[in-house]
């Protein structure tokens, strides 16, 4: 069954402001709506549920990148195509670059906002392991106020979050303290180009004398939403790399994750993979640390 | 009921105001409406077409303030204002545009129903990139599918029209992202 335009109401306040006020007057009834990648989508399908929409596109505070000497604050309603074309995140945030890369196409990229696919909160988007390798904070935004909440505290299960009936995902902070961080990022699909993640795997770490430091894993389509996983860091963090120290994290990842059979992949290959990709990043941190 | 079969509510639908090709439109339509159904019902610009109707095949494929986007996720409301280019508005006066000329010499078009997305595909990574790399052009048209050609006579045709085209001097800021690592996995 088709989606029939009639059913549906879209407003366009225009401003951040008004859009707010309509929240705070109706919580909980008006959906907004940015490049409409995802809720068109489903719009399309004849799926949409939402029959009050409010539209972000076009709202100038929202589709912003600000530097300041901490950190790099990149505003909801910014698109992916906005993040892959700006010269500090493509320096010094290469992970946010490359997982705006993978949003499907430039037509996706124009139109996909990075605030859309936090809210969103699919357990595969591309974008969340770079935001949590990166420790990013998210700036929530409402008539009440303004408040911060860590990224990795956003989602809180399945398509859930933290925002309130009345409050907009406002902007995401990322500081900008990694460029001496070892990085990586790596997503395994059916294909290289235009397809949807089976697993993902995100990290940043310090190594000092072939010891862990610091580490951040954080992983796609392990777990019903984007997360870290801090069991697996805790099996790393003041340990020397060897292979006993990459052997008891690849076990500890393996009882940490909760993969699923879906459409996409099985359960097991994304466990076999995800174990894979930890190792290869813990081999690079080796390699380096061998290196004189 | 009107011209379309949907039955029409009391609720007057806001006039939504956009240039499509460089003439200036509105329509009365629910704001909801997608862009592409707009396009091709009430305009009667037909060149765009529908394929998937959600995002993945690029047949839908406008250029809207100067970007590439899919019609059919566009709500027209959010096209209130824009400046939107179709296929139909890429043909030159009193003649075919040189990337239409080349998907012609080249064998570019098969059955056609994804060509006026590659077209549009194609003048988008043009207009930002004159003269791409074999791996620029495949990403440019990463989005659009095609059931007939292999894709290859369509990668040719994009080369050979870049290769006749002049560079823009008001080129816009191209990705610098390493193409080799960002498209792909890894």
């Amino acid at each position: 069954m088709r989606g029939n335009a009639e059913m549906h109401d879209l407003v366009a306040p225009g401003s951040l402001g008004a859009v707010l006020d309509l929240l705070a007057a109706e919580p909980g009834q008006w959906t907004p709506i940015a490049g409409g990648t995802e809720l068109m989508v489903a719009f399309s399908a004849g799926r949409l549920s939402a029959s009050k929409l409010v539209s972000l596109w076009g709202i100038p505070d929202l589709r912003t990148i600000a530097m300041t000497p901490q950190s790099v604050v990149i505003g909801a309603a910014a698109t992916f195509l906005d993040l892959r074309k700006h010269a500090v995140i493509n320096a010094e945030l290469p992970l946010l670059a490359r997982a705006a890369s993978w949003i499907g196409s430039i037509a996706n990229q124009s139109r996909a906002t990075l605030g859309g696919n936090l809210v969103n909160g699919s357990p595969a988007a591309d974008s969340p392991p770079a935001l949590l390798a990166y420790d990013a904070e998210i700036e929530t935004i409402s008539v009440r106020g303004r408040r911060k909440v860590p990224y990795s505290e956003f989602h809180t299960g399945y398509k859930r979050n933290v925002l309130a009936a009345d409050e907009l995902l406002y902007a995401i902070h990322l500081p900008r303290r990694f460029a001496r961080y070892r990085q990586y990022l790596r997503k395994v699909g059916t294909r290289r180009a235009m397809a949807i993640a089976k697993v993902a795997l995100g990290a940043t770490a310090l190594v000092e004398q072939g010891v862990v430091r610091e580490i951040r894993l954080a992983a796609a389509s392990l777990a019903p939403y984007p997360t870290r996983l801090k069991q697996t860091e805790e099996a790393l963090v003041g340990r020397p790399l060897t292979r006993e120290t990459v052997l008891a994290a690849r076990r500890t990842l393996l009882s940490e994750v909760q993969p699923i059979d879906d459409i996409r992949s099985t359960a097991e290959y994304r466990r076999r993979v995800a174990v894979n990709l930890l190792e290869e990043f813990l081999l690079e941190l080796r390699r380096e640390g061998l290196q004189p | 009921m009107n011209a379309h079969g949907m039955a029409t509510k009391d609720a007057p639908w806001p006039t939504i105001r956009f240039t499509v090709n460089g003439e200036s439109r509105s329509v009365r339509v629910p704001p909801m409406k997608r862009l592409l159904d707009v396009l091709r019902e009430d305009l009667h610009l037909t060149g765009t077409k529908e394929g998937c109707g959600e995002g993945e095949c690029g047949s839908c494929s406008v250029r809207m303030n100067g970007e590439l986007v899919n019609s059919c996720l566009v709500p027209v409301l959010q096209a209130e204002g824009a400046d939107i280019q179709t296929v139909e508005g890429l043909a030159l006066e009193g003649g075919l545009h040189p990337l239409q000329e080349s998907f012609l010499q080249n064998g570019g078009a098969q059955c056609g129903i994804c060509t006026p997305g590659m077209l549009m595909a194609a003048a988008q990574l043009l207009a930002n990139s004159p003269h791409p790399s074999e791996v620029e052009v495949r990403e440019g048209l990463a989005g659009n599918l095609c059931r007939c050609t292999g894709f290859m006579r369509i990668f040719a045709s994009v080369a050979a029209a870049a290769g006749a085209s002049e560079p823009d001097p008001a080129k816009e800021p191209v990705l610098s992202s390493k193409l080799e690592q960002t498209h792909h996995a890894r």
